[in-house]
């Protein structure tokens, strides 16, 4: 095979200069030989810096490489999608690879910030319609007819006035040698059969046999399983562990230590490696570690909301000012103040953190695992165990869930560290206390909210301040700036509002913290639509009519209010007992919103009615935004009514799902999910936007029904009344 | 040795008698589609038949699956089993799939038991099995939807 590679040269690809962002490029390859050939052949095109993300064989095989793993979010069908559309192609003639971090696929080999579909949708069109139309020019020479009186369809280029054909990959090796379109043509979207359609993803029929292949079901000849203990207090160091019982354990064949990297938070951890899983767990439960604290024991909860609270105190750092707030709160007739509060989240997604690695033959690392960023962890690893990036093979299998968990690689770094030390491929799998217990987890923001109505009951100053740690986990943070992550959307919400100020106040936690799904949106969305429901119900107005009446300017926010109120029906009236709520936020995500009704019971509250509105602009995918804003839903509810993750003596308190619960199919009500595909401002994400809308959206239905004004989650939804 | 009957299918399993049957059929048969998720039976993503009843592998001894009739996510093939993952596919319940083995074998023990069960009879049956993509509408759905197509 390597002399074949050897004669392959750049007249095999069609270059696509011209390109925004990726620079791609299609590798037509003239020669079959199934993915060693393909490889083979875009390792002889790095000289172009570019990256070929359709190959088509001589034979007739079409591989479209995506780029973006597959986490439930739908890229598995969405992204191949926006290439096969205008390469004129059904998504079951082409095999679909996930791309390992690959130099030729180029950046943006991660699946995040319900980015993957709105950052791709033209440029992954025009790399197919590039492909169609040098596909057409090569069967049009080859016929010796004009080019215009033929076409793509389903894989062969047709003749339209005698009705011949011929395949794509009959094509391919002419097509190779023929200019790149500078600017194809892209498809009018009326003549769509893919994009904007509920088109089945070629994932699920893997998912209901038992044969998708996540991380934690890769396996390879000679492997073994790790189980690490790590420190129970968190932010401690390990001081020396005694392995003597472990060792008896049969099955345990090696006990190494492995430093958990998580940007600024390391933690070394004790690994139990051993033939099966079930042994090295049983070898664990053996160990006898010490452990210093660092005075991290002392650490709880209470303590650390108590400071947050007095942090609210400070004036912070300004995020956004307009107008003269201070004055106008001032001088105001009406004057509101409330705190806000929120807890520390688990991601928890149902598989756990693993990693199978692979230290072979002196100098070459392959790794197996489920990962938003494949291509980060060939970045970041080639750097930090010097392996040259070509050495280091990532397989990006189906992510058990990644909710945000899986932008973070601190467990395939132990992996790593493990193979490397035993030179045998180990894998890692977490316990699910491990996942609960060791975070990176999702911080709590609390907010400080003022407002001030004039005599007329109008809204005319407001602000928001946010008191939060980072993400980044610095403790030394300069408090006389804000921090854009942690008061992600309060200044984009487009309520029209004469005197605003918007603050951040760092408060340092030590713990490993992450971004979540719609990161802290989630959050500060309640906080902050839940006081403008404070107000509304302060101006003695239609919470509704009070949120349009500050949207005089035509917006995505305005026509998504606008449709929530048609489509729930928000002015007839409820039965007795019965409330309505609702709240909506745009954030760099994207945009969504609910009404949600609720009802009085004995005790607590029956969620009765939920409708979504989701603002997309463009939709490629209309089932699967449906069931992304359904789940959204679900784990917005579990963030609203369930514990949570609570601290003490150091500690996580929760364990596993019987104290860390989730919500269960008997809790969770119908949500009618409604797509605005009417152009807007911009496309937008379809994964996170159905996500903070929710719990203020319930809160102010609860309001509604009870009076009983919520602002601290979580809250006992049996309890409430 | 342990002698395990697995979807019909007879293996030898050198694993200590209290090692939970999911890590037996996972580590040492090699059939994967049964999840590991929580290991307390929390979580139902570990979900197999034994003797046609749901049971969580994940907290059931190897041992005391010796002489039972195991059936795995690949091993479900008859009528009742093929309409629920029909429907699955068509009102396209899984999202990342981790647990849908899971909600899958238990919806199949489900319809079994009761051909037309009602939307509480679902909440009963299901509500051993966590989603953390929240697909529990349409799992409620397709189930409803296989359960038609059963009849």
């Amino acid at each position: 095979m390597s002399n074949l590679t050897n004669n392959i040269n750049r007249r095999n690809f069609i270059r696509l200069t011209g390109i925004t962002g990726a620079g791609l490029v299609i590798g037509l390859s003239a020669k079959a030989g199934g993915i060693e050939t393909v490889e083979n052949l875009t390792d002889a095109i790095d000289s172009y810096e570019l990256s070929p993300f359709v190959v088509i064989e001589k034979g007739g095989k079409i591989t479209i490489f995506n780029p973006k793993p597959e986490m439930g979010q739908g890229t598995f069908q969405s992204i191949p999608s926006l290439i096969a559309e205008e390469l004129e192609l059904s998504l079951n003639q082409v095999t679909i690879q996930q791309t390992g971090g690959e130099k030729k696929f180029g950046p943006g080999q991660s699946a995040g910030g319900s980015a993957s579909v709105r950052t791709n949708y033209m440029n992954l069109r025009k790399v197919g319609a590039s492909a169609r139309e040098m596909l057409i020019k090569a069967a049009s020479q080859q016929w010796n007819v004009p080019e215009a009186d033929c076409y793509a369809e389903q894989g062969t280029i047709i003749h339209r006035p005698t009705g011949k054909k011929i395949g794509y990959g009959d094509l391919a090796e002419a097509a190779s040698k023929l200019e790149v379109p500078k600017s194809p043509k892209l498809k009018d979207p009326k003549d769509f059969k893919l994009l904007g359609k509920s088109t089945p993803r070629p994932d699920v029929p893997l998912k209901v046999n038992g044969t998708a292949q996540f991380g934690i079901d890769a396996s390879v000849p000679g492997m073994v399983y790790a189980s690490i203990e790590r420190c129970p207090v968190l932010g401690s160091k390990l001081i020396s562990f005694d392995d003597a019982e472990t060792k008896k354990v049969k099955g345990v064949i090696a006990v190494e230590t492995c430093e958990r990297i998580h940007g600024v938070y390391r933690s070394e951890g004790v690994a139990v490696i051993a033939e099966n899983y079930w042994a090295a767990l049983q070898g664990r439960k053996k160990l006898k570690v010490k452990w210093d604290n660092q005075g991290n024991e002392n650490f709880n909860s209470k303590t650390y909301e108590q400071g947050l609270r007095d942090a609210a105190k400070e004036e912070g750092a300004v995020e956004h000012k307009q107008g003269d707030f201070d004055k106008a709160f001032a001088e105001a007739p009406v004057k509101l103040e409330a705190l806000y509060e929120t807890p520390i989240v688990s991601h928890s997604p149902i598989e756990p953190m693993n990693c199978l690695a692979n230290w072979h033959d002196g100098d070459k690392l392959e790794i197996w695992t489920s990962t938003q960023v494949p291509g980060n962890i060939v970045n970041e690893f080639s750097k930090v165990y010097n392996v040259a990036p070509e050495n280091l093979k990532v397989n990006t299998l189906f992510n058990g869930g990644g909710f945000g968990r899986r932008l973070y690689p601190d467990y395939v770094h132990e992996a790593v560290q493990l193979t490397k030390k035993i030179g045998k491929p180990v894998k890692t799998i977490w316990t699910r206390e491990d996942d609960t217990q060791q975070g990176p987890f999702r911080p709590m923001t609390y907010s400080a909210m003022k407002g001030a109505l004039d005599a007329n009951g109008k809204a005319i100053a407001f602000q928001h301040k946010v008191i939060a740690p980072t993400l980044d986990m610095k403790k030394d943070y300069d408090k006389t700036k804000s921090n854009g992550t942690m008061t992600e959307g309060i200044s984009e919400q487009q309520y029209e509002i004469e005197n605003m100020k918007n603050l951040y106040v760092h408060h340092y936690l030590h713990l490993p913290l992450a971004a979540w799904r719609a990161v802290t949106s989630t959050t500060l969305a309640f906080s902050h639509e839940c006081f403008i429901d404070e107000m509304a119900v302060a101006a003695k107005k239609d919470p509704m009519a009070f949120r349009l009446g500050m949207l005089a300017k035509e917006s995505d926010t305005k026509n998504v209010l606008n449709k929530l109120k048609e489509v729930s029906n928000w002015d007839k009236p409820l039965p007795a007992g019965w409330g309505r709520g609702v709240a909506q936020y745009e954030f760099f995500a994207g945009l969504g919103g609910y009404v949600i009704e609720v009802s009085k019971k004995a005790a607590g509250i029956k969620i009765e009615k939920v409708f979504a509105v989701i603002d997309l602009g463009t939709v490629v995918n209309p089932d699967t935004t449906r069931g992304q804003v359904e789940g959204a839903a679900v784990m917005a509810l579990t963030a609203a009514i369930k514990s949570g993750i609570t601290f003490d003596k150091g500690q996580a308190v929760q364990t596993n799902f019987h104290t860390n619960q989730l919500v269960r199919i008997n809790e969770m009500p119908k949500v009618e999910v409604h797509i605005l595909t009417n152009g807007g401002t911009r496309i937008k994400g379809v994964g996170e936007p159905g996500l903070p809308p929710f719990a203020p959206a319930l809160c102010n239905a609860i309001f509604a029904a009870t009076g009983k004004r919520i602002r601290r989650l979580p809250f006992d939804i049996n309890k409430i009344v | 040795m342990l002698q395990l009957t697995i979807n019909n299918k007879s293996y030898q399993v050198d694993a200590s008698p209290d090692m939970p049957l999911l890590w037996a059929i996972r580590d040492i048969v090699g059939l994967t589609g049964t999840k590991f998720g929580c290991g307390i039976a929390q979580c139902g993503a570990c979900t197999v038949h034994i003797d046609g009843s749901p049971v969580r592998s994940c907290s059931f001894p190897v041992a005391a699956a010796v002489g039972k009739k195991i059936t795995t996510i690949e091993g479900l093939n008859e009528k009742v089993g093929a309409a629920i993952q029909k429907a699955w596919i068509e009102l396209q319940v899984p999202q990342c799939g981790y647990c849908q083995s899971g909600q899958i074998m238990s919806a199949t023990a489900l319809l079994r038991n009761k051909p037309n069960p009602t939307d509480a009879d679902i909440d009963a049956a299901m509500q051993g099995n966590l989603c953390r993509c929240g697909t529990y509408q349409r799992v409620r759905s397709a189930i409803h939807r296989a359960a038609e197509m059963i009849k």
